[in-house]
């Protein structure tokens, strides 16, 4: 039998035309479209749901939506299996399969069980006395109990299939709930011109208007709901969002919202995200988020069947569902009395159980014409049913309401408990408001604000609707008017409801005589008020100790219906009043949100842009394998046949030695400078001298930071008398612009300088080798590339058939080389170019990798070295360092560490064996037996195989470099187990006097 | 994120930006003579006050521009920026 507890007169929103299959525990059964997860299970008698968090105890439903702490379900299987899903947050979608989580083998029969059991054994503060000693026990016996034992879902392991986005909004209001209130405040700020964009959470807009049986104007409240609902997707200023939660207020009025697209949804398209994550800069935020109902604490008040009474009146007129049939109210004020009067439409009769003494509310009053007896002055003191509840202990209270006078066993199959209203002051306290605490409605409200946000009807503590409805129509004029100058205000509709008599401040039952049984404050973290007590009696007093303490409040659920009850109690016993105690921060998200959504669609190859030479389509053709160089992608090399990564590597780089090769260079930083003051700066942000540069030459620079340390180099040529072509390492080219625009910007805005960045513009190859110069001479038959036409480090503007092509005479690999420049969008043609003249000549493409090689053997300082811990003299770049001119850094290089005669220095290290590969970051070391901490004398920066001499080469930077050429030391990798006795040489290992370049 | 108003684009996210630090630190000028406390205070030292502070922002993804802000280290307000050659209008 299915769908037995569907109400017979309740009017909900279910479409009982459309049945919904779904699964739960593997189990099938039936709902109607319209349902959530919750109101499906429920109306086919399913309360047992889960196991508790600590004591594994039989947990069911207990709200209806966001607040809900138990009811925490697996979804799906497989890829899309999700964890710790709110069972009242889901839609019911054809299909669905949800299962419980936290037990094992079965939700019924649960071996974690044994915790309640022995709960005495588990008090507060558990963790921190029991699992500290002895230490060792820590990683092979009580944290694998404690992750077995507390785990709650599980996390699938494959990758996320489904599609996430992210979207940017401005809006001039943003309404955050759709109640009577936020509706109100829409309306009147959207009428009045202002660009709105009103968020609901749930499927349904309306909030309490759907529960509630109001009038306003001569509409029921959901009625009127929907005809303001239509009213605002008609007008081109309003975006009205349902399935929506704004979850986080940060700083300048910049909140986040999560929307759930398509999981409500059986086929969608596949180009329809899974959810998608808003940021939304609004000029002034409307909180109408309301209120939720605050449980009471009285013995085993956990078990499956105990519901808040909004909640059981939410699943009856939205959903058509029954919590129970044999139903009990227990409250402590009125608003409860609407859920019993539901219950009465639908021709069941509870037994109300309220802690007051009297009330005379008309929906008291309205009970009682019923012909219901009401048990005043009474609380329940404890329940039974294990799986489910089957009965509770009803007891009289004494006059101080400390003791249970009398007790009476009644039988139900349900407990629907109001203890009153919490307003849901997330968002505000999220945007820095300092709450205050308003005794009338014992809780806490919005008080003094930070930023633009106003807190309006329930969630402001206005409970009426009147005024909510007030605040609303006036809150959203006047912040609307702000935006507009339309001055358009609109009406408040007269509302009616029933009126209502103040609650009782009681939240806490005694216990019964003799009994202990536990009194739950906060369901998802299982803390029982004698946690709290616990607590107190062993001396923590601020509530954000007791908080972290008990674990009260810091679940997944931020405590949405125990921190106040926590603060409550504590108070109580403290005999302080609640604002004394405190509260603590609330921060985002207010409900979980998906991972996936918070990345979007930053995931794989759209983590980052990928750069991508102009030749990239050839580097693929030819078998290049790539390596990302920050965000370009660069060939490493091109492996031929059967050849490994250092066959591979020695064949390009061994080429170049002997005949010529090519190397893409287009990701070299290109930044082009212009302007009467360009000579100047350039000598000023150089180390070396530029005034006197001619043009048509470059010439090699290095930079400094102001700290002395290198920061890049590179070679910059002088196009024309006020025009410099600059280049930076492929790493640095966005620091080096930026540091640029930093000195012309702010610190010397009197040069007339202009730079920009050309990377993007030039492709560049570089031709090396002895034969580069009868390459280019067949290449460029109308150039002179001789020693004399075209001489180191010099440049020539020429054409290649009738596209525009610069020569530099620039060499990385030590070899006699050029540089060839085209327009970026010529860099394939040019380099095709290049291999078809070059077969003759044995021309092959090296990657980064032989590049490496080449510059490593020549003692060339490239990333490894300038790692912003080494000046000048460090990197054998002393040189380059003008004594005559100032520049940025050179005050640093003469303070006393910076001139000292020890400093560390570039050399050369090849391992004695001539055989043994020294990994780099290797640590070396006069003695690796030595008792340590071992002196480290230095590391390895950079290491190749020397094609030139066929064995092993590094680069390492050591203490007193120089004076240790010719010595014996052992360079160490602890990580890798390595130690091998390397001699230091010098840095330049090929061709140290240079005399291949100028060839 | 914040929400700081290029002087020469308008209002745009925090992420179109990236920080330059204090923006009272003045460079000693070129070729001057100076202490080597005095170079190390410029390069080292900065003030880490709470509330209001001067900044250097950049406009990296924007105009690329260089600009100040006066901004409160602790409540996050920028109370207003300007162009380097211009003085807060406060
Ligand atoms: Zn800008």
């Amino acid at each position: 039998m299915s769908n037995q507890y569907r109400t017979s007169n309740s009017k909900g929103l279910v479409n009982k035309e459309k049945i919904i299959n779904f699964t739960f525990n593997g189990d099938s059964y039936q709902g109607y479209e319209g349902d959530t997860l919750a109101s499906a299970l429920i109306a086919n008698g399913i309360h047992l749901v889960g196991r508790s968090f600590k004591y594994h105890r039989p947990r069911g439903f207990l709200g209806a939506g966001v607040e809900e702490p138990n009811a925490m379900v697996q979804l799906h299987e497989g890829d899309r299996s999700e964890p710790n899903i709110m069972a009242t947050e889901v839609e019911l979608v054809e299909g669905l399969k949800a299962k419980s989580q936290n037990c094992w083998p079965s939700v019924k029969f649960d071996i974690g069980e044994i915790n309640n059991i022995l709960n005495r054994f588990f008090p507060a503060g558990f963790y921190y006395k029991t699992f500290m000693w002895p230490k060792s026990f820590w990683f092979k016996v009580y944290e694998p109990f404690i992750r077995k034992a507390a785990g709650m879902g599980v996390a699938p392991l494959s990758p996320d299939p489904d599609r996430y986005e992210h979207n940017y909004e401005h809006c001039d209001v943003l309404v955050v709930g759709s109640g009577p209130s936020g509706l109100s405040s829409a309306l009147a700020a959207a009428k009045n011109g202002a660009r709105v964009i009103l968020a609901e959470d749930k499927a349904h807009f309306g909030g309490s208007l759907l529960n509630d049986d109001v009038t306003i104007g001569n509409m029921s409240g959901r009625e009127w709901a929907s005809d303001v609902i239509s009213q605002l997707k008609n007008m081109p200023n309003v975006v009205v969002k349902n399935r929506s939660q704004v979850f986080g207020y940060y700083d300048h009025n910049m909140t986040v919202m999560f929307e759930r697209v398509s999981d409500h949804l059986e086929n969608s398209s596949k180009y329809t995200p899974r959810q998608r994550l808003h940021y939304i800069r609004a000029g002034e935020v409307i909180v109408s988020t309301g209120s939720i109902e605050r449980p009471i604490s009285f013995g085993n008040n956990d078990r499956p069947g105990i519901f808040l009474a909004s909640a059981a009146r939410e699943y009856m007129k939205v959903y058509e569902t029954l919590v129970g049939k044999k139903p009990i109210i227990f409250t402590n004020n009125d608003s409860a009395y609407a859920t019993a009067l539901e219950f009465i439409k639908n021709d069941i009769k509870p037994i109300i159980v309220d802690t007051r003494d009297n009330s005379d509310g008309q929906l008291v009053k309205e009970v009682q014409e019923q012909g219901i007896n009401i048990r005043f002055n009474s609380g329940i003191a404890n329940t039974k049913g294990h799986l489910k509840i089957k009965s509770a202990t009803i007891g009289t209270l004494d006059n101080q309401k400390e003791n249970f006078i009398s007790l009476e066993e009644v039988d139900c199959d349900c407990i629907c408990m109001s203890g009153g209203w919490t307003p849901t002051v997330h968002l505000s306290s999220q945007a820095g408001n300092k709450l205050k605490f308003n005794e009338d409605i014992d809780a806490f409200v919005p008080d003094k604000k930070r930023q633009k946000e106003t807190a309006v009807g329930s969630a402001n503590g206005a409970f009426t609707l009147d005024q909510s409805l007030a605040e609303g129509f006036q809150v959203g004029f006047e912040l609307s008017n702000k935006f507009t100058s339309n001055d358009i205000k609109t009406d408040t509709p007269i509302s009616n409801e029933p009126d209502q008599k103040p609650h009782e401040k009681l939240w806490c039952m005694p216990l019964p005589n003799g009994q202990k049984p536990k009194r739950f404050i906060d369901f998802q973290n299982d803390v029982a008020v004698s946690d709290v007590e616990l607590a107190l009696r062993e001396g923590f007093r601020s509530i954000e100790h007791v908080k972290r303490y008990t674990t009260l409040g810091m679940a997944g659920d931020q405590g949405k219906t125990s921190n106040l009850n926590g603060l409550q109690y504590v108070s109580n016993i403290e005999k302080k009043i609640v604002p004394e105690v405190g509260h603590t921060t609330f921060r985002p998200p207010y409900t979980p949100v998906t991972i996936g959504t918070i990345v979007g669609r930053e995931v794989g190859n759209h983590y980052l842009p990928t750069r991508k030479s102009p030749v990239h389509t050839w580097h693929e053709e030819n078998n290049a394998v790539f390596v990302a160089a920050g965000l370009w992608v660069r060939p490493r090399y091109y492996p031929r046949g059967t050849e490994t990564m250092n066959d591979a590597v020695n064949r390009e780089a061994a080429n170049v030695r002997k005949n010529v090769g090519i190397c893409d260079v287009t990701t070299l930083g290109k930044i082009d400078i212009k302007g009467p003051d360009a000579p100047e700066f350039l000598n000023r942000v150089y180390t070396n001298a530029w005034l006197k540069l001619p043009v048509g030459k470059a010439r090699y620079g290095v930079m400094l930071r102001e700290d002395g340390m290198v920061f890049d180099d590179g070679t910059t040529s002088r196009l024309s008398e006020n025009h410099f072509h600059m280049t930076t390492t492929t790493a640095q080219a966005a620091n080096v612009l930026s540091h640029l625009e930093y000195y012309l910007q702010v610190v010397w805005p009197e040069l007339d300088v202009n730079v920009l960045s050309t990377t993007e513009q030039w492709a560049g190859v570089a031709v090396a080798g002895p034969k580069s110069r009868e390459l280019l001479s067949k290449l460029f038959p109308d150039v002179d590339l001789s020693n004399e036409g075209l001489p180191f480090m010099g440049l020539v503007d020429t054409k290649l058939g009738d596209i525009p092509a610069r020569i530099y005479r620039i060499s990385f690999s030590g070899e006699l080389a050029f540089e060839v420049n085209v327009e970026s969008n010529y860099g394939l043609h040019l380099w095709k170019k290049i291999m078809d003249v070059g077969s003759e000549f044995g021309v092959q493409p090296y990657g980064t990798e032989a590049l490496s090689t080449l510059r490593i053997e020549m003692g060339h300082v490239a990333g490894p070295e300038l790692d912003g811990r080494n000046i000048p003299y460090d990197v054998g770049l002393n040189g380059m360092v003008s004594q005559k001119k100032d520049f940025i850094g050179k005050r640093s290089l003469s303070k006393d560490a910076f001139v000292s005669e020890d400093r560390q220095t570039i050399v050369g290290l090849v391992p004695v064996d001539k055989k043994s590969k020294i990994p780099e970051g290797s640590h070396i070391v006069v003695d690796d037996k030595a008792p340590t901490p071992i002196p480290k004398l230095g590391h390895v920066s950079s290491s190749c195989w020397s094609v030139e001499y066929n064995n092993p080469f590094s680069i390492a930077i050591l203490k007193d470099g120089k004076k240790q050429i010719g010595k014996q030391l052992i360079a160490v990798s602890p990580l890798k187990d390595i130690s091998i006795p390397v001699e230091v040489v010098s840095s330049h290992y090929v061709d140290p006097k240079g005399e291949r370049v100028r060839s | 994120m914040l929400e700081i108003k290029c002087p020469y684009c308008g209002k745009r996210s925090q992420n179109e930006f990236s920080y330059g630090g204090d923006g009272n630190i003045k460079r000693p000028a070129l070729g001057e003579e100076i202490s080597t406390k005095d170079w190390d205070d410029f390069v080292y030292f900065r003030d880490n006050p709470r509330g209001k502070h001067t900044e250097l922002w950049q406009h990296v993804s924007g105009c690329r521009q260089w600009f100040k802000a006066s901004r409160d280290t602790a409540t996050h307000e920028i109370f207003s920026t300007c162009k380097m050659n211009e003085d807060f209008n406060e």
